[in-house]
């Protein structure tokens, strides 16, 4: 029975504001093919396969109908998980350690750009009693998070600013990211509010893509690949839904599902013992609200951290130097996937003018966005 | 731990439909608006341009040989691209169909009032591999009288009124 | 392989229309689970949820909004979907959680409120078919079920007035099933009788759409033991789901079930399911779908399961009973809970714990079977005592 697990293969299409040339289709066949090739497989090899969908995301009811086609699936144990990518993943890992085949493939795809009514969707998520009846915007929620976050850590908008600045920075030297651009940190101070405190800019933008990655048990990754990016740890945590018996400024998703892979991993001081971290920023302050939570920041420090530029690519603690969500853009369900293929890509020598020296262990962490509180993290060794 | 009658009876309460619509239980309405412009891509793009043409296009598999439709740009049981396109006829044969009675909402037609059932059918294509059937709706045929196999051609919207999608054909019809 | 068992099982009752909101049904559910194996929701080391599409219940993410009814509170929580095989799909996202080593209970929650989708749930299948080349023409999932039961129906020379007995069995069998919506003694005359929805497909063909929610707790082995005296074992599971283009496939033939069955029976050890399974769930949203499983599933050869039927074989008392429950169109359908509550039939049936509804002969191999999407998935798990 295998004990360790490896992603061998990644494949994506890159990440842009709109694909109008390719569907869906196209656009995932085009990330698998990739991630085949990648790993060295054909769709015979695979044991199993996981889709990553939301229906209302899709546009379709069962958007599990469409997944098997373009993946090479047709007639294999498939299914869809309504999740974050990395549930997927977690799921793939646990089917190859439960000996449901050698090799298993994760998937997720974002078409944002075909998402006409988004923010009428955000709304469509929350609690339809209490909440919905409203009519408040999700921008709204994210904007009493900021500030409750703000009040309790002393984290000051300047601070959530230089996220905006240092991401979207990042992104420029990232061949796969939509979003890349200079900007200063007045600009960002200075944009418009949509929901004090949270400003325009604070906001990522959204991105389409897909990415498809491949998973082997110990001896088949030894067999197919020279360079096999070992998952040391898994977590994924949901905390309540409602908005009035959550945790308004401590990500304790974040908390606990970090607790849970640091423990599989046997780290202790995360701080020290991993090398980088890309983690969800769909808005400015959550890039220091999860730092803080996954205790890499003791609370009120990922502010100040950020000030003397410890979170820059040259800094003591990298985060996001992809130019996370508010670089290559928000991808909702797919967040985790790009994660996970930006710390593989670091931990294999494969992040161009972006790569960071001397990796050897990086964390991916993702948030399911307004109005959830579910967050996983996986942490992957070289 | 036989599961008993007194076991569930207290675990949900049984509403009628009116009690809600009266507003006998207290409830609440969302109708959410939800827009989406779906990328068609290359396959389905060419598919609905040439609908408009009046014409249906396929697409051939250079390793299984089977000529697709709808076309696809992939072959999805070789796992390798499609190769050229193939114009296929507007004609075909009926796979399998319905009768139906309702409409899309489960809504009763009026048939005892004289209106036509929706016969919707698979049609396989000619020109297209055997079994390559698409989705479409018969009619001026007796509902009761169609059979498996039965030869039907498209009757297509005039070209004023086509505008790249599956209505441009208004149904198939025996020929 | 660590070896994971099904230890406990709740259920609501099922109804067209519940007051309580989809939360509330989860936690009905839920903690009759518990209850029924003496454990606590500390006891429950993460939870794993199905539930078909949100359309139904009208809320987006509704993994999200169900976590806390299922007992996920700050715990490892996931949902899975594949359409109307979640049922059966659910316990196989629960098992490799546990037989993966990563942890050592797991809670699987599955519930539907369909009720809540107006004017009426059946429309939300609209968005079930390609938004292109499909939706144009207003389907509805009654039609590609007519067009299946057709196909099946001119490919095998069945009749009517066969198929229909299925409902007459099931419907006899639910009497007994206390969460049952639609119990009844019907004749097949009955069946032929009422209302035609969409030719081949009469009105008492159909299950209902229904409310409710089904539960079941898994446990690894040692702690299997230490909760119960009887607990039974996942032994084989299977799934698979065919391609999207369901208009190039021969509707007469479940490829997806056989693959996911045939996927299932080796995990198990299975070399003839006829005769080595003694008693199956399969899944019987319309009449002809029994039929049409049971020869998917391996349980006789092609073109057989109407003679099966005939000859008594899958009556409660028969050589192979199918949907001793009362199946989905007795009991109802609450597409993911009805999954899992065949499921909770093969289970308490295996136990001796069914009641009235036990089957004589003491079974100690059962299988439950659903499928979903576009005439697509078979979802299959395999359970001995």
């Amino acid at each position: 029975m295998a004990k360790r697990v490896a992603i061998i293969g990644i494949g994506t299409t890159g990440f842009r504001a709109t694909t109008p040339d390719v569907s869906y289709r196209e656009l995932t066949y085009e990330a698998a093919t990739k991630a085949y090739l990648d790993a060295g497989i054909e769709p015979k090899d695979v044991g199993s396969f996981v889709s990553t969908a939301e229906d209302f995301f899709e546009g379709y009811s069962i958007a599990d109908e469409y997944s098997p086609d373009q993946l090479g699936a047709v007639l294999k144990p498939i299914y869809t998980i309504p999740g974050d990518f990395i549930h997927s993943l977690a799921s793939a890992y646990m089917m190859i350690l439960s000996g449901i085949g050698d090799i298993s493939v994760v998937q997720g795809m974002s078409k944002a750009s075909n998402m006409l009514a988004l923010s009428e969707m955000v709304t469509f998520a929350m609690d339809p009693i209490y909440n919905r009846p409203l009519k408040e915007s999700p921008h709204a929620v994210a904007g009493m998070e900021m500030a409750r976050f703000m009040y309790e850590t002393g984290t000051t908008r300047e601070q959530c600013a230089k996220v905006v600045v240092k991401n979207k920075r990042n992104a420029l030297n990232n061949p796969l990211a939509g979003h890349g651009v200079l900007i200063n940190l007045d600009y960002v101070l200075n944009s418009e509010v949509i929901s004090y405190p949270l400003t325009q800019m604070d906001i990522s933008p959204h991105s389409d893509g897909a990415v498809v990655v491949v998973l082997a048990a110990e001896e088949t990754a030894k067999a197919l690949s020279d360079k096999p990016i070992w998952i040391r740890g898994i977590g994924w945590c949901s905390d309540t839904p409602g908005l009035e018996t959550r945790n308004w400024g401590e990500a304790v998703y974040a908390q606990l599902a970090a607790d849970m892979a640091y423990k599989m991993a046997g780290i202790r001081y995360p701080r020290k013992e991993i090398d980088f971290a890309e983690i969800n920023d769909e808005f400015s302050y959550k890039e220091l609200q999860h730092l803080e939570a996954m205790r890499i920041c003791k609370k009120g420090e990922a502010g100040p951290l950020t000030d003397i530029g410890g979170t820059e690519i040259t800094g003591e603690f990298p985060v996001n130097p992809s130019g996370g969500c508010l670089g290559v853009g928000n991808l909702y369900e797919l967040n985790g996937g790009h994660k996970v293929l930006e710390v593989v890509r670091q931990l294999r020598g494969e992040a161009g003018k972006d790569q960071l020296k001397n990796v050897t262990t990086g964390l991916a962490q993702s948030w399911r966005g307004v109005p959830t509180t579910t967050g996983t993290v996986v942490i992957l060794s070289n | 731990m036989e599961i008993t009658e007194k076991d569930v009876a207290k675990t949900a309460t049984k509403l009628s439909a009116n009690e809600i619509l009266e507003g006998k239980v207290l409830s609440v309405k969302w109708e959410p608006k939800l827009k989406y412009a779906w990328d068609n891509g290359p396959a389905i793009g060419r598919y609905l341009a040439e609908l408009k043409n009046g014409r249906i296009i396929a697409k051939k598999c250079d390793k299984c040989h089977r000529i697709m439709i709808p076309p696809r740009m992939f072959c999805e049981l070789c796992w390798v691209p499609t190769g050229e396109w193939v114009y296929v006829q507007d004609t075909g044969i009926v796979n399998t169909w319905v009768v139906s009675y309702v409409d899309w909402k489960a809504t009763r037609l009026d048939i005892k009032g004289g209106v036509r059932p929706i016969t919707p059918a698979v049609i396989e294509i000619d020109g297209a591999s055997k079994g390559m059937g698409i989705l479409h709706h018969l009619n001026e045929v007796d509902p009761w009288k169609i059979y498996q196999g039965m030869k039907v051609k498209a009757l297509w919207k005039p070209p004023e009124e086509r505008i790249g999608a599956i209505t441009d054909i208004k149904y198939f019809k025996p020929i | 392989m660590r070896k994971v068992a099904i230890v406990g099982a709740g259920l609501t009752k099922f109804y067209r229309n519940v007051q309580e909101t989809p939360k509330e049904l989860a936690y009905e559910a839920t903690k009759m689970a518990l209850d029924s194996c003496e454990m606590k929701l500390s006891d429950i080391e993460c939870v794993v949820h199905g539930t078909a599409p949100d359309a139904f219940d009208g809320i987006h993410m509704k993994g999200e909004y169900l976590s806390d009814g299922s007992g996920a509170y700050r715990k490892p929580y996931m949902r899975h979907f594949v359409g109307g095989g979640t049922g059966v799909l659910s316990p196989i996202h629960g098992w490799f959680h546990v037989a993966s080593g990563m942890f050592d209970t797991c809670l699987v929650v599955t519930e539907e409120k369909m009720s809540s989708a107006y004017p009426h749930p059946a429309g939300a299948f609209l968005t079930i078919f390609d938004h292109t080349t499909e939706q144009p023409l207003y389907p509805t999932l009654i039609w590609i079920f007519a067009i299946e039961m057709n196909r099946f129906m001119t490919t095998y020379g069945y009749r009517k007035e066969d198929i229909a007995l299925v409902a007459v069995k099931n419907k006899k069998n639910a009497i007994d099933h206390p969460s049952a919506q639609l119990p009844g003694e019907i004749t097949a005359q009955d069946v032929l009788n009422s209302e035609i929805m969409a030719w081949p497909v009469n009105r008492l063909d159909i299950s209902p759409t229904s409310d409710g929610a089904a539960v079941i707790v898994l446990a690894a082995e040692h702690v299997a033991r230490r909760v119960t005296e009887k607990p039974i074992w996942i032994d084989g599971v299977g799934w698979a789901l065919d391609t999207a283009y369901w208009c190039t496939r021969d509707l007469y033939y479940p490829d997806y079930v056989e693959v996911a069955a045939r996927q299932a029976y080796k995990m198990a050890g299975i070399k003839e399911p006829s005769k080595e399974i003694h008693i199956a769930e399969p899944y019987d949203p319309f009449t002809y779908k029994e039929l049409h499983h049971i020869e998917g599933l391996q349980l006789c050869k092609r073109g057989q399961s109407v003679q099966m039927l005939l000859d008594g074989v899958t009556q409660k008392t028969g050589n192979l009973p199918c949907c001793p429950s009362g199946g989905a169109l007795g009991v109802g359908n609450p597409i993911a809970a009805t999954g899992l509550m065949k499921i909770i039939e093969i289970f308490l049936q295996l136990r001796g714990e069914a009641g009235k509804r036990q089957v004589p002969g003491k079974p100690t191999c059962g299988l439950a079977q659903a499928w979903g999407d576009l005439m697509q998935v078979g979802t299959v798990v395999v359970m001995r005592s």
